[in-house]
């Protein structure tokens, strides 16, 4: 049971400005649960990706040998062919499709190319009873729950003739019972000689079912632990995920802490198709002038649901609660009057939500406030438009040859100004960043965290969301922390330590501060 | 001389267009031996393509906003018919019934604009019921009949000219001095918004550049109104033409609407979430549309002296045309008003210019097509080069 099924020697994937992965060797025993962890951005994703032929053959260097045969995959279906199968986070099932042509996508039971639907159904019943899913094989899967999805989905590798199932993050929206039968399915494909590579945050689940357990972080190998000869905490992978250098990577900041500014009270808010699910429960939150707030938690606790409902209810239905500043209520009932009344929001996607990628620069800056600009608040003037956007280049300085360049052409790092800017540009006293720094490079991320102590210190207060834990300690002067809708601790950042945050996102239970 | 390169190479989709416009009009001018240019012609041209261009200004409204109309052509006719069953039929007023015939079109506007800006309903669906529904209604309300004639105030809407205060023999003088001021203004203007730049310290084109451009413009609009003025003078429609193109090129370029419209187009998403009120702004596009389809359809109505049922048929295909050879982009956001200006001239001048040779309607619409699929390959092959 010990022989290697799967050696990734020394692979290193570089993006323009950032090393996703450096000098990373992974390797998976036939037969065995492998867990690879670590926190959002250690490259997880990248790793399997590289893995799995998405990054094809040549965009990443090293040496990746599947059955002792060496690899090079130019796309998916080639690792597909040698029985390598990855399960996304967002399922790629078609919904108005049935489980049988789901399951066969791509790979019909045909004859000369007419489907033969009695085989298929037929060998869809037996693909569904290896998973467990007492369903009809004729069932759509828009009319199914993600758990049921799930299952199909591992099906659907099995009809692949799969040797080796990557899932990504499986169980991230599945609830307890979901999630136990999904981990008890893995444990079954191991006694049928089925290995597998679990990402996971989740890490109660990964002590459960793990062999062995890799750790990366920064894009490189930390170690891996093996579950039989070590023995393994939870803190003790905390440890590993997180421990690292944390010395000048934020700029030094004094906070001049002044009297509340902003509050939400009793903030409840439900998904916007599922009526009956919650994604805010009961938040309270404050904000003090001149403070940077941080919400820690995983993807899908409920962050950026939150964020987006109390900016114009830009998110979620039947939102109930209330918003006050400076101790008056305000109306934040659509954008226009939460930009009205100084809040600002500044998206965690600026590609798809931030920007306008087709427009200049300068357009993408003056659209929030563009009265501010126009000659009796409707004619644009446009040497005024120049003039203040000029200026926010410079002060923030962003890189372009000028400001009328498409926001496309940029990178990450100015794109990412280009929307602080028009942020800026609304003139808000409430500023909400949702993961500012995601997908961008070392040294803007310090120009942002500067920009951000800067706007505190001018007497703003900033909500910060954001995965890396590093930064909401680096940055904020208090945090919270979210899961599953609520919030399920508050410690000023003085009190607060990887460990402990780690521990209030992962564990279970309430943790009392 | 690389600065003139680059200026081309930046405003390649603009220039070009202009260029193929102009080549156009040289291979008609020399395959028809001169009628293209004759001053009855060019009238004509422009009498003939007023409608197009009056709605294209609205469609391209609507395609940078995202979406496109089908219904204009019915709407036009439906509008139309109203008209005239009013004036012909219950002596309405020609004024009054201009004035109820606008607030008709906003009215469809409105309809159609509520289903796509606030039920979300896409407009390729909405705008084909309505197609659907005004030609129908146009039916209903014409009885199958042609309706008309008109009061002559109404007629002079189109086949009007303006009235000559000089009363010179044989050559409409008030063209020529209403071109000379126009030349100036257009001087005037483009000099002041040079030194305004400059001002500001911004890069502005070269000098000799400067200088070209209001020679070819100034050339051009002098020529024009010289043509004209051999003839009857300036067209009423061309000049109601004129004042629309210069507000809508106004409305798009400076002020806030036009931006936010290029913004919701651009990404609706990103605009909505910088407070942008897009569905009101989408269902504003549309009343516009309506309005100015209802206008086209006067034009048309008042130009043939009848209101038919099969008035404005395929209109909408030769307006959506114009826009897209005039560079707007499908997917929205991408679009000038001159540019959908210069793509109604281009079909004018080809439906114009055939016609003269003989070539058959048949024909006309396989060449228009092929003329529109060059168009918008050269927009893509642009767009992939750099």
């Amino acid at each position: 049971m010990s022989d290697v099924i799967l050696e990734m020697r020394s692979i290193t994937k570089t993006f323009p400005g950032v090393k996703a992965l450096d000098n990373v060797s992974f390797s998976v025993r036939q037969g065995e649960i492998h867990a690879l962890v670590g926190e959002n951005g250690a490259g997880k994703s990248t790793l399997m990706k590289v893995l799995s032929g998405v990054y094809p053959y040549g965009s990443y260097s090293g040496e990746i040998f599947f059955q002792g045969k060496e690899c090079r995959f130019r796309d998916i279906t080639e690792s597909e062919e040698v029985g390598l199968v990855i399960i996304h986070q967002e399922l790629a099932l078609i919904p108005f499709l049935s489980i049988t042509e789901n399951l066969f996508l791509g790979n019909e039971q045909s004859r000369k190319g007419i489907i033969d639907w009695n085989e298929s159904v037929s060998k869809a019943k037996e693909l569904l009873d290896r998973v467990g899913l007492h369903e009809s094989p004729n069932t759509l899967i828009t009319d199914m729950g993600v758990g049921k999805q799930q299952l199909v989905e591992i099906a659907k590798a099995l009809a692949k003739k799969v040797k080796l199932l990557i899932l990504d993050e499986p169980t991230a929206s599945l609830n307890e019972s979901d999630s136990e039968k999904l981990l008890e399915l893995l444990l079954q494909l191991k006694e049928h000689g089925i290995s597998s590579i679990l990402i996971s945050h989740k890490l109660n689940e990964v002590s459960k079912v793990a062999d062995s357990i890799t750790i990366l972080r920064d894009g490189a190998t930390i170690e891996t632990l093996d579950c039989q000869k070590d023995s393994i905490t939870e803190d003790r992978i905390i440890r590993g995920m997180v421990g690292r250098d944390m010395t000048h990577r934020f700029p030094p900041r004094e906070s001049k802490i002044g009297e509340t500014i902003f509050e939400i009270r009793d903030w409840n808010v439900y998904h916007p198709l599922h009526e009956d699910r919650k994604v805010s429960n009961n938040v309270n939150l404050t904000v003090r002038k001149g403070e940077v707030v941080g919400i820690a938690g995983l993807m899908g606790a409920g962050r950026t649901e939150l964020a987006m409902s109390i900016f114009g209810r830009a998110y979620g239905t039947r939102i109930s609660g209330k918003a006050y500043k400076h101790g008056k209520e305000v109306d934040l009932s659509s954008i226009d009057k939460a930009i009205e009344n100084g809040v600002a929001y500044l998206t965690e996607d600026r590609k798809s939500y931030g920007l306008v990628l087709i427009e200049e620069i300068k357009d993408n800056i003056t659209i929030t406030n563009l009265e501010a600009i126009a000659d009796a608040k409707i004619v644009i003037n446009e040497p005024k438009e120049m003039t203040v956007t000029s200026e926010y280049r410079e002060k923030l300085n962003i890189k372009c040859s000028s400001i009328k360049q498409l926001a496309v052409n940029l990178s990450g790092g100015n794109q990412q100004k280009v929307v602080l800017s028009k942020w800026l540009f609304a003139n808000p006293d409430i500023l909400i960043l949702d993961e500012p720094t995601r997908g961008i490079d070392v040294g803007a991320k310090y120009e942002i965290y500067t920009i951000i102590n800067r706007l505190a210190s001018e007497g703003k207060g900033i909500i910060l969301i954001s995965s890396e834990l590093p930064e909401i300690l680096g940055v904020c002067d208090r945090i919270y922390v979210m899961r599953d809708g609520k919030v399920v601790g508050e410690l000023p950042a003085s009190e607060a330590s990887q460990e402990i945050v780690m521990k209030y996102i992962m564990t279970q239970q309430e943790v009392m501060a | 001389m690389k600065t003139l390169t680059t200026l081309f190479k930046s405003n390649v989709r603009e220039y070009g267009m202009l260029i193929a416009l102009i080549a156009i009009m040289a291979f008609f001018q020399y395959a028809t031996e001169g009628i293209l240019f004759k001053p009855v012609n060019i009238t004509n041209l422009v009498l003939q393509n007023s409608y197009i261009i009056v709605m294209a200004l609205g469609m391209l409204l609507i395609i940078v906003a995202g979406w496109i109309d089908l219904s204009v052509g019915s709407v036009a006719a439906f509008v139309g018919a109203i008209a005239a069953v009013l004036m012909v039929k219950y002596d309405f007023h020609w004024g009054v019934t201009m004035l109820i015939s606008l607030l008709i079109g906003a009215l469809i506007g409105a309809f159609q604009g509520y289903w796509v800006a606030y039920v979300k309903i896409p407009a390729f669906i909405v705008t084909l019921a309505g197609m659907l529904i005004f030609r129908g209604l146009t039916l209903v309300i014409l009885q199958g009949e042609a309706v008309g004639p008109f009061p002559v105030p109404f007629q002079r809407l189109s086949s009007g000219f303006i009235p000559d205060f000089f009363k010179t023999e044989g050559f409409h003088s008030t063209t020529i001095v209403i071109g000379i001021l126009l030349s100036i203004l257009l001087i005037v203007l483009d000099w002041r918004g040079r030194r305004n730049q400059q001002k500001y310290g911004f890069e502005v084109t070269p000098f000799y550049f400067f200088v070209a451009k209001n020679v070819l413009i100034t050339g051009a609009v002098l020529g024009l109104c010289y043509l004209m003025a051999s003839y009857k003078g300036l067209p009423n429609v061309l000049v109601i033409l004129f004042l629309l193109i210069t507000a809508y090129a106004f409305l798009t370029s400076q002020t806030v609407i036009g931006r936010r419209i290029y913004a919701m187009g651009g990404n609706e998403k990103a605009a909505r979430l910088s407070g942008v009120n897009t569905p009101r702004l989408l269902f504003g596009t549309f009343v516009n549309m309506g309005v100015l389809a209802a206008l086209a359809g006067m034009i048309v109505t008042a130009r043939l002296n009848t209101a038919t049922p099969k008035a404005g048929v395929g209109f909408e295909l030769d307006v959506i045309a114009a826009c897209f050879i005039g560079g707007a982009s499908a997917s929205g956001g991408i679009g000038k008003i001159i540019g959908a200006v210069v793509g109604a001239f281009l079909i004018g001048v080809m439906n114009n210019g055939m016609s003269i040779l003989g070539i058959g309607i048949d024909w006309q619409q396989a060449i228009k097509g092929m003329v529109l699929l060059l168009a918008v390959f050269f927009d893509v092959y642009n767009k992939n080069k750099s």
